[in-house]
C-alpha cells in the first residue's frame, strides 16, 4: 500500500450517493477547503452500511471513520437512513465492548447542498481524530511476524494456536 | 420578592435625583425591596468607555462584585447608560481573555453571575400587574402620554434582550394600567441628541425637537421618559429648543417614576415634580378626579 | 482481468494541484492493472476515444476513470465504455477533483490521496461484473403539481405532445401569482390578457383532467409507474353540476372574510369565486367563515342556487392515478414583511406589499384600478418603494437575491404615473439588477422618462406624521440621511419556498436546499431534472424566477417528460438486490425492510420460502443486504466484497483475507 503521509491519519468516509456525496461534492465545488485525511467510499443509502464495514475498517488499523446520510426524512429510498441511525447508534455504543475507542466513530446527515455543513463535519471530525492520535494496534505482534503467519496459513500449514 | 440590589447611578445624586427618589418611594409600594449596592462607584460610562474597554469594564465589574459580595444575584437600575455599561461588561466578560484582563485590575475578581436589569424591567416582569391596579388610588385618567424609551433602553438587542427593540412596550403597559391615554408615539427608540447637549446645541435641538414636535402632533400631554439624559435634554433643553427652533414648547417630561408615584399616591415631595422645569402642573391638573365611592 | 487506468488533468482544475502523471504511474503497480495514462480532458472527444482506443489495442476488461464527479460524468464515462465494446458496468471512476483537487492544498498529500482513490476503484472494479438491464414499460401520463404559469405552460406542452396530463392546484383556481398582476414587464402587457388564453386551454384540452383545490396526498411508485393519491378538499359545491353562474355569491350574507386573493386588501363572501377569469369557473365554500357550516344556520346559497348543487355534507375525496412522470410546478411565497420591526409590523394600514399594490393598479382589483391608500381612500401623492424586503438580507436570513423585484418596482413605478399623472415615485433600492432581454431599458425608463426618483440606501424606519408617513433611509451616494413624506409605501417583498413545499418534497423524495427550494439535478446541465427518476422541476419552486423564465422552465420539464415518455419501454438500472437462492433461508426480513415492496416470497422446487427481487421495482438501495443475516441477498454493483474491497484497500489487512 501506498506510503502513508505522516501528517495524516487513516479515516475511512462511507457516504451515500444522494445527499452526502453530493454535499461532498458541493464543497468541493464551492472550493471549501479540508484536511485530506478523509477517503470516501460511495454506497448507495447510508441503510447499506453494514456496521461490518465499519468494524472492518477498524481492524485493518483505520484511526477514524466517518459515516454521513441524507437528513432524517429526506432519505432518497424513503427510510434507508432510519435503518442506518439505529444500526449505527448500536455500534456506537458497541464498539468500546470491542476495545475500539468510539469517539474515532461518528454518524451524521448532511445533505447534498450543504457544502458548508460538509467542510465544517470533515474539519471536526479530522480535528478529533488527530485529537486522539492514531488507533493504538489489534497485533502486539511484529509485522513481519504476522506476514510470516500469513504466508504459513495461505500455504494451509495453520496458525500456532490452532496448531 | 427577593431582595434586588439597586445602582442608583451618578445621575441619581444629581440631575435626577427626583428619578431616584421617586423609584425608591414607588419600589417601596410595590414591594420591591430594593438594597443599595455598598460602596458603589462609577459605571464606566462616557469618559471610560471611549477610551479604554477594558477599564471600563473593570468600573462595572467592581460594582457587580460588591452586589456579589452582598450574596444577591440581581441589580436594578433606573439609568439606561448605567444599564448598558454593566451589562456590557458582563456580556463582554464571557471571554475568558477579556475576563482575566478585567479582573486583573480588580481587588475583588467579579464572577458575573450577577443579572443587571432596569428597574423598568423589574416592575414588567416581577411585579403582579394585579398589585399595581390595586394600588392605584388617583387614576391618570383624562391625561394623554408618549411615551419615550431612548435609544438603548432596549438595545442592542442581544445585549439586553428585553421588550421589542423598535417598538418597546413595557411603559406603555405600565401607563396604561395607571389609567392614562398611552398614545402610539413612533419616535421611542430615536436619539435624542444625548451627550451632543453640551458641545453640539444645535443637534440637540434639531433631534429632541423632531421628538417634542412628533408628540404634539399627535397631541400628547406629555412625555415620559425613563433616561435621566434623555429628561435633561427634552426638559431642561426645551427653553433652548425653542429658541433654536422658533418653537413654543410647553410640553412637561416626567419620568414614568413619577407618573407611577403620583398614580399611586405617594408622598408628593419624593416624587420631586417640582424639579421639573416645565411646569406639570397644567397637565396634571387635567387628571380627573376620581369620582369616591359612596 | 485487464483493466486501463486514465488519470484526468481536467485542465489545471486537477493537475494544479495533483501530480496526475505520478498517480497514473502509480496505478500500473496495483494488481490487474495494464494500462495507465494521464489525460488532459477525459471528458472531451478526444479523451473518449482515446479511452475507446485502449480497450481496443490492449483488451481492456475494465476501465478506471480517475476525474470528477460521478454524478457529473459516471453515465458520460459508461456510454464511452459501452462504445468500446465494454459492458458499461465494468467501469468505475475515481473522484480526484471535487474530493481532492478542490479542496486540498498540498500538492504531495493530494497525489498520495488521489492514488489511494485509484487504487480503491480498481480494487472495486476487479469484483465489477457484466450487468444487463430489464426493460419495462411506462404509463403515458403526467401529473403536474401546480397550475401557476410554469405549470400551467408544462401541462400544455405535454397534452399538446400527446401524453395525457393531470394537473392539480392547491387553490380554487389555476392561474397562480401571475393571474394576481396587473400589466407585466418589460411589455406592460396585461397579465390576464396574457395568461387568460392559456387558462382557458387548460380547461378545454382533451388531454388535460384539471383538479384544483387538491393536493398530492401520497406517492408511490417509481419512473414510468408511479402511484398518486390526489386529496380533492371538499368545496361544498358539485362542481360536476355547478355554472359558474355566481348567484350565490350576491346573496351570501356573510361577506367579512377577507379576500386572498385580493391580498386581503378588501373581503369577499363565504362562497365565492375568486376572480371573474377563474379556471375552473366555480364557487367554493370557505369552511371557516360560513354561517352555515360554523354555526349550522343560513343555508341561502342551497336556496338560492338554481343547478341545487350545494352540498354541507361534502368531505374531502382521494383520488388515485398512475403517471409516469411527475412535474412541480409548485411556485414561491411573498415574503413576510413583519419580521423587519422598522416598517411598523402593520401598525400603519398605508405600509402595503408589492403584490397589494398589484391589487389596487389591477382594474379587476378591489378599487377597480384606482389607487387608492387603504387607510382613507385617498390618492397617494409621493409613492415610496422600498426594494430588497426579505430578499440580500442575512438579518432575516434570507442573502439571496430575488431576482424579479428590481423589475417590478421599474413597471409599478412607471404605472403609478400612468395612473397619477401628478405623483412623484421614490425608489429605495440597493442595486438594479435587470439583467434580459429590454430589462435595463426598462428600469431606465422607470427613471428618466417616468421621473421616478432613484435613492440608493435602505431605509431605517418609516413612522406616521400626521396623514403621512415619513420614510427615513440613507442616500449612500450623496452620504446623507433623506427623509421622504410619502402618502404610501409599498414594499417590495422577496420570494420564499412555497408553504408546503417541504412536505411535498418528502412525498416525492425532492430534496430542498437550505432555503426550501427543490433542488435540480445540477445547477448547470440538469437544470429542471431532480435526483429522483421521473421527477421534473419547473418555476419558481427551484428558486425565484420571473415569468419569461418560469416559462422556458415548464416547456423545458415538458420536453423532458416527452422525451422520457416517447421511449416504449425504459431501462431499469441493473443495480438491484439480487437473491442467491441456495443461500436464502427464507426468514423474510428483506421483504419487511425493503421500502418498496421490491421483494416478495416464492417457493423454490421444494416448496420452501424463499425471497426474490422483481427487479424493475428495485431501486438500489440495499437496506435489504445489510438486513440479510444470510448473506444472501447482494446489491449488484455494490456486493459486500466490493465494498470490503474498497476498505480494504484503503486499510491493507495484517493478514490475509479470509471472508472470500
Amino acid at each position: 500500500m501506498s506510503p502513508q503521509n505522516i501528517r495524516e491519519l487513516r479515516i475511512v468516509g462511507f457516504l451515500c450517493n444522494w445527499c452526502s456525496y453530493g454535499g461532498a461534492d458541493t464543497a468541493g465545488v464551492g472550493r471549501f477547503v479540508q484536511p485530506t485525511d478523509l477517503r470516501i467510499i460511495r454506497v448507495p443509502c447510508s441503510g447499506r452500511i453494514d456496521p461490518l464495514f465499519i468494524v472492518r475498517a477498524f481492524m485493518n488499523g483505520a484511526d477514524g471513520v466517518l459515516v454521513s446520510g441524507c437528513h432524517p426524512r429526506d432519505c432518497h429510498y424513503a427510510e434507508g437512513n432510519f435503518y442506518a441511525r439505529r444500526r449505527l447508534e448500536m455500534l456506537k455504543r458497541f464498539l468500546p465492548i470491542t476495545g475500539i475507542d468510539n469517539r474515532r466513530f461518528e454518524y451524521t446527515w448532511v445533505s447534498a447542498s450543504e457544502g458548508q455543513r460538509w467542510q465544517h463535519v470533515v474539519t471536526e471530525f479530522t480535528r478529533g481524530i488527530h485529537t486522539l492520535g492514531p488507533a493504538p494496534s489489534f497485533n502486539p505482534v511484529s509485522e513481519t511476524e504476522w506476514n510470516k503467519l500469513a504466508v504459513q496459513a495461505s500455504e494451509g500449514q495453520g496458525c500456532p494456536c490452532h496448531g | 420578592m427577593a431582595k434586588i440590589a439597586y445602582y442608583p447611578g451618578c445621575s441619581g445624586l444629581g440631575t435626577s435625583v427626583e428619578y431616584d427618589s421617586s423609584t425608591r418611594a414607588v419600589c417601596r409600594a410595590l414591594q420591591v425591596d430594593l438594597v443599595d449596592v455598598e460602596d458603589w462607584s462609577c459605571c464606566g460610562s462616557s469618559p471610560a468607555h471611549t477610551v479604554n474597554h477594558v477599564l471600563s469594564a473593570a468600573l462595572s465589574a467592581r460594582n457587580l462584585a460588591q452586589v456579589e459580595g452582598m450574596g444577591l444575584d440581581q441589580v436594578a437600575t433606573p439609568c439606561p447608560s448605567c444599564l448598558t455599561n454593566l451589562r456590557t461588561a458582563a456580556h463582554k466578560m464571557a471571554h475568558q481573555d477579556f475576563r482575566d484582563q478585567v479582573n486583573a485590575l480588580l481587588d475583588i475578581p467579579c464572577r458575573t453571575n450577577v443579572e443587571t436589569k432596569s428597574v423598568l424591567q423589574v416592575f414588567d416582569e416581577q411585579v403582579d400587574p394585579q398589585l399595581i391596579l390595586s394600588k392605584v388610588v388617583n387614576p391618570l385618567t383624562g391625561i394623554k402620554i408618549a411615551c419615550y424609551y431612548g435609544c438603548i433602553m432596549n438595545r442592542p438587542p442581544v445585549l439586553m434582550r428585553f421588550d421589542d427593540h423598535e417598538n418597546p412596550m413595557a411603559m406603555d403597559r405600565l401607563m396604561c394600567a395607571l389609567g392614562a391615554e398611552v398614545l402610539p408615539f413612533p419616535l421611542k427608540v430615536e436619539c435624542c441628541g444625548a451627550s451632543y447637549g453640551i458641545p453640539r446645541g444645535d443637534i440637540v435641538a434639531r433631534l429632541s425637537g423632531k421628538l417634542l414636535d412628533a408628540a404634539r402632533r399627535l397631541g400628547a400631554d406629555c412625555l415620559v421618559t425613563a433616561c435621566p439624559l434623555c429628561q435633561m435634554n427634552l426638559d431642561l433643553r426645551q427653553g433652548q429648543i425653542n429658541r433654536a427652533l422658533g418653537e413654543n414648547f410647553q410640553m412637561p417630561v416626567f419620568y414614568y417614576t413619577q407618573l407611577m408615584g403620583y398614580a399611586l399616591g405617594l408622598d408628593r415631595t419624593e416624587l420631586g415634580l417640582n424639579k421639573l422645569c416645565v411646569d406639570p402642573h397644567r397637565v396634571l391638573g387635567k387628571i380627573k378626579q376620581p369620582v369616591p365611592v359612596k | 482481468m485487464r483493466i486501463g487506468v486514465f488519470i484526468c488533468h481536467c485542465g489545471s482544475n486537477i493537475a494544479g494541484t495533483v501530480d496526475c502523471p505520478k498517480v497514473a504511474a502509480k496505478a500500473l503497480t496495483y494488481p490487474d492493472v495494464v494500462f495507465s495514462t494521464d489525460t488532459m480532458y477525459a471528458c472531451s472527444e478526444p479523451g473518449q476515444d482515446g479511452i475507446i482506443a485502449a480497450v481496443k489495442e490492449q483488451q481492456l476488461d475494465g476501465v478506471v476513470v480517475a476525474s470528477c464527479t460521478p454524478r457529473m460524468h459516471e453515465q458520460t464515462f459508461r456510454r464511452a465504455v459501452e462504445r468500446a465494446g465494454l459492458n458499461r458496468y465494468m467501469f468505475e471512476m475515481a473522484n480526484i477533483r471535487e474530493h481532492v483537487s478542490w479542496i486540498g492544498k498540498i500538492m504531495e498529500d493530494n497525489t498520495i490521496k488521489a492514488q489511494e482513490l485509484v487504487r480503491m476503484a480498481v480494487e472495486k472494479l476487479r469484483r465489477n461484473r457484466p450487468l444487463i438491464p430489464k426493460r419495462f414499460e411506462t404509463v403515458k401520463r403526467v401529473l403536474v403539481i401546480g397550475g401557476g404559469v410554469a405549470g400551467i405552460q408544462a401541462a400544455l406542452d405535454c397534452a399538446d405532445g400527446g401524453q395525457e396530463v393531470v394537473l392539480i392546484e392547491r387553490e380554487q383556481s389555476i392561474g397562480g401569482k401571475m393571474a394576481k398582476l396587473d400589466k407585466t414587464f418589460p411589455t406592460v402587457d396585461c397579465s390576464s390578457c396574457v395568461l387568460g388564453p392559456k387558462m382557458v386551454d387548460i380547461a378545454q384540452h382533451p388531454k388535460i383532467t384539471l383538479y384544483a383545490c387538491a393536493e398530492v396526498e401520497s406517492v408511490g411508485g417509481y419512473v414510468g409507474n408511479f402511484h398518486i393519491t390526489i386529496r380533492r378538499k371538499a368545496t361544498y359545491v358539485d362542481w360536476n353540476v355547478c355554472n359558474g353562474c355566481g348567484l350565490c355569491l350576491e346573496k351570501c350574507p356573510s361577506h367579512k372574510h377577507p379576500d386572498p386573493f385580493n391580498e386581503n386588501l378588501c373581503t369577499a363572501p363565504s362562497i365565492n369565486i375568486p376572480f371573474p377569469q377563474a379556471i375552473p369557473k366555480k364557487a367554493a365554500i370557505n369552511p371557516q367563515s360560513c354561517l352555515k357550516l360554523t354555526q349550522g344556520k343560513c343555508g341561502i346559497c342551497a336556496t338560492v342556487c338554481p343547478l341545487k348543487c350545494i352540498d354541507y355534507e361534502q368531505k374531502d375525496e382521494l383520488v388515485d392515478v398512475d403517471v409516469g412522470a411527475v412535474i412541480v410546478a409548485t411556485g414561491y411565497d411573498l415574503f413576510d414583511w413583519h419580521k423587519y420591526p422598522q416598517y411598523g409590523q402593520g401598525r400603519y394600514p398605508d405600509i402595503i406589499t408589492s403584490m397589494q399594490y398589484e391589487r389596487l393598479l389591477s382594474a379587476s382589483g378591489p378599487t377597480g384600478g384606482q389607487i387608492k391608500r387603504p387607510s382613507d381612500g385617498k390618492e397617494p401623492k409621493n409613492i415610496v418603494f422600498i426594494q430588497c424586503v426579505g430578499s440580500r438580507d442575512r438579518s432575516v436570513d434570507r442573502p439571496y437575491c430575488s431576482g424579479f423585484c428590481c423589475m417590478y418596482t421599474a413597471k409599478q413605478a412607471i404605472l403609478t404615473k400612468d395612473h397619477l399623472p401628478d405623483s412623484q415615485s421614490f425608489v429605495f433600492y440597493m442595486d438594479i439588477r435587470s439583467p434580459g432581454k429590454l430589462y435595463d431599458e426598462f428600469t431606465r425608463r422607470a427613471m428618466e422618462e417616468y421621473g421616478a426618483h432613484y435613492v440608493r440606501g435602505r431605509v431605517s424606519m418609516i413612522y406616521p406624521q400626521d396623514d403621512k408617513l415619513l420614510v427615513r433611509g440613507a442616500d449612500t451616494l450623496a452620504g446623507t440621511q433623506v427623509e421622504v413624506q410619502a402618502d404610501l409605501v409599498v414594499l417590495a417583498v422577496g420570494a420564499e419556498a412555497a408553504a408546503g413545499a417541504a412536505q411535498l418534497g418528502e412525498k416525492l423524495r425532492v430534496c430542498p436546499d437550505q432555503y426550501g427550494f427543490f433542488v435540480e439535478s445540477h445547477p448547470k446541465l440538469k437544470p429542471v431534472e431532480t435526483n429522483t427518476a421521473g421527477v421534473y422541476l419547473a418555476g419558481a419552486c427551484q428558486g425565484p424566477k420571473d415569468i419569461p423564465a418560469s416559462v422556458s422552465q415548464g416547456s423545458a420539464a415538458a420536453a423532458k417528460v416527452l422525451g422520457l415518455l416517447s421511449k416504449k419501454e425504459l431501462e431499469s438500472d441493473p443495480a438491484v438486490a439480487r437473491v442467491n437462492q441456495p443461500r436464502c433461508v427464507g426468514c423474510g426480513k428483506c421483504i419487511q425492510t425493503c421500502p418498496f415492496g421490491a421483494i416478495k416470497e416464492v417457493a423454490d422446487r421444494f416448496g420452501n420460502p424463499k425471497a426474490e427481487v422483481i427487479d424493475t421495482v428495485c431501486q438500489g438501495c440495499g437496506i435489504c443486504t445489510v438486513t440479510c443475516p444470510q448473506g444472501a441477498i447482494q446489491l449488484e454493483h455494490f456486493t459486500d466484497n466490493q465494498i470490503l474491497a474498497e476498505v480494504q484497500a484503503l486499510c491493507p489487512p495484517k493478514i490475509f483475507a479470509n471472508y472470500e
